[in-house]
């Protein structure tokens, strides 16, 4: 060790003259460079996934059997029939219900959940709580597909309820797609609660205020954009979840707005496509890029959003 | 404003009014029924699942390949394709994962625009939906540039990048958690940076860095959607032999078996879910285990 004194990089000029002047070492400057290689693997990932998807995104726009005109305006979703229709409303549409559904569920849940961990809860009760809901988001999502299946549609809606639902439907989709992104949410706007300063707590009670008057009139405003950062991002997990839509809410492109009846999300028919045999280079084939290029376009700005509001709460309170 | 001050102010004054109180009593009542919603739902999940899928479970299913007859199938290959799986997203999420949160906490300067890209896009990364992961494997890596075809190593590659930005936040964390004085007191020891890096901040994050690998890991195994895409062959009546194997795996089983209208073959759903999630909690527990056995308070 004493002779490496001399290399030391952060010693300064100083250092430099009292102990001669320093190796040069090569091997430092090369770790650093593999290091920046491994970071830029990511982006490398990043322009992967948007080349990937724009090549044959053009392709398909090239195809005679398209236009852009009929995908966007169309209402008719039939790729894969002889006589093609390429018009993607029906799948945004579904996207679009069911994730107004999940979020439905989820923000109420997961915004009440957030505030009785912060709030509320002895430190025991949030030690037994905050697992369990690490475990819910650690359950594989065809876990909760097979359930909304199975059980939840043919027991909870057409037998508790009495909903009258398809065997496929959006509104069992739906509420797990809720149940799922609860803790995506609950742990978001928790943080954020949790960041709002003790003395600001003080000073309501400072003033005679009920701990539900601290809760509902002072953390929850205080920590609105960590709460916002929350829901944006489960909704961006809500248009993104494929296996629940694609094992309970069906494969039936529609644009009825009854989701008692099946509906085909975007991601459903990415997963239906794909998992058939769909030869390479077929219309087909092109539309499922085509369909993942719009669903990576409204994640990625749901996730830009949710992004920004992080980053205000960090600002403002850390 | 004046109304929401005026009111406390008479409860200062006299005893809070019993409407006041019953409505702070039901204002807990609600949330604590709020947070146990999510919570029954698990439960049922769980109870409900275990009902139908415990009585399936047997040494034959275990060892047994997929078949037409409910009652000959198993998950053999399923099982051994998912260990395959784990190993592939191993090796490549720990060197990447480790070496990319490294670059970011000790090297970059994060003033300059090229780090700031690379921090948001992993940020971005880490909430792009898998099946989106999916479709680059199927072009980039199943076909197109890499042409690995329908492998265990393509799809152990397509799942690595779906975790991949989450073992990165994860080490970051864990790195970021050492304090700066026990490399400082490296450096000023006359350790250069990587010494202080290797020798010292890198063997105290390691509990740190382990626990969001094996969280990783068990998220990777639970993935389908982009198995669906890159992996595509369900009926694999044989265990992978290499790298270049066909393969299945315990999610797409349970996606192949739950898709049968048959109840007999959603019964076997059941069962490979249990046996799923029993490796799940495996993995979890491990890491837990992991977290409270080496983590130290500084």
């Amino acid at each position: 060790m004493a002779t490496e004194v001399v290399t030391n990089g952060s010693g300064g000029p100083d250092a430099r003259s009292v102990f001669g002047p320093p190796r040069r070492r090569l091997g430092e400057k090369a770790i650093a460079v593999v290091l920046f290689c491994a970071a830029v693997t990511s982006v490398v990932i990043t322009v992967g996934i948007v080349a990937s998807l724009a090549g044959e995104t053009i392709t398909f726009f090239a195809d005679k059997a398209v236009t852009v005109g009929g995908f966007f305006t169309s209402s008719e979703w039939s790729p894969l029939f002889s006589d093609p229709q390429f018009g993607i409303r029906p799948l945004v549409q579904a996207t679009l219900i069911i994730s107004a559904i999940a979020l439905l569920v989820a923000i109420p849940l997961g915004i009440g959940t957030a505030a009785f961990l912060s709030e509320y809860a002895s430190p025991r009760v949030r030690a037994a709580i905050k697992p369990t809901l690490e475990l819910l988001a650690g359950v594989p999502t065809v876990v909760f597909g097979y359930f909304a299946l199975t059980y939840f549609t043919p027991t909870v809606l057409n037998g508790l309820l009495g909903l009258d639902v398809a065997v496929f439907n959006g509104l069992a989709g739906g509420l797990i797609v809720g149940i799922l992104i609860v803790p995506t949410i609950a742990s978001v706007a928790q943080d954020a609660m949790t960041a709002v300063p003790q003395s600001l707590r003080e000073g309501a009670y400072g003033l005679g205020a009920s701990r539900r008057q601290v809760t509902v009139r002072v953390v929850i405003p205080a920590a609105l954009s960590g709460v916002t950062a929350g829901i944006v991002l489960g909704a961006s997990r809500a248009v993104g979840e494929t296996m629940v839509v694609l094992i309970a809410a069906g494969q039936l492109p529609t644009t009825s707005l009854d989701p008692r009846s099946p509906m085909e999300t975007m991601t459903a028919f990415i997963g239906a496509t794909g998992k058939g045999d769909v030869p390479t280079g077929s219309t087909g084939y092109k539309a499922i890029f085509a369909v993942g290029f719009a669903l990576f376009v409204m994640t990625l700005i749901l996730n830009t959003i949710s992004i920004r509001f992080v980053r205000r709460y960090r600002q403002v309170y850390e | 404003m004046t109304t929401a001050s005026a009111r406390p102010a008479r409860d200062v004054l006299g005893k809070p009014s019993s409407s006041h109180r019953l409505r702070d009593r039901l204002f807990v009542i609600m949330l604590a029924l709020l947070t146990s919603v999510a919570l029954i739902v698990l439960a049922v999940l769980l109870i409900n699942t275990a009902s139908d899928g415990v009585p399936e479970i047997s040494w034959s299913f275990l060892t047994s390949f997929p078949s037409a007859f409910p009652a000959k199938a198993g998950i053999e290959s399923a099982i051994t394709g998912t260990l395959w799986l784990m190993g592939v997203v191993t090796f490549v999420i720990v060197p990447l994962g480790v070496a990319s949160a490294l670059y970011l906490e000790e090297y970059a300067d994060s003033s300059r625009w090229w780090n700031r890209v690379i921090e948001v896009n992993i940020q971005n990364l880490a909430a792009v939906p898998s099946i989106v992961y999916g479709i680059l494997g199927l072009a980039y890596i199943v076909r197109g540039p890499l042409s690995l075809g329908r492998t265990v190593l393509a799809g152990g590659l397509t799942l690595s990048l779906v975790v991949l930005p989450v073992v990165i936040i994860t080490a970051r964390e864990a790195l970021r958690a050492v304090p700066p004085s026990i490399k400082e007191g490296a450096l000023a020891l006359g350790a250069t940076r990587w010494q202080a890096i290797w020798r010292q901040i890198l063997p105290a994050s390691i509990p740190g860095i382990a626990t969001g690998v094996i969280l990783s890991i068990a998220r990777a195994i639970g993935e389908t959607a982009p198995l669906i895409l890159v992996g595509a062959a369900t009926f694999v009546a044989f265990n992978p032999t290499g790298l270049n194997s066909a393969f299945t795996a315990l999610p797409l089983q349970i996606f192949s078996w739950v898709s049968q209208p048959s109840d007999q073959f959603r019964l076997l759903a059941a069962a490979a879910i249990i046996v799923l999630l029993v490796i799940l909690v495996a993995l979890n527990a491990v890491a837990i285990w992991l977290r409270n056995r080496y983590q130290q308070r500084w």
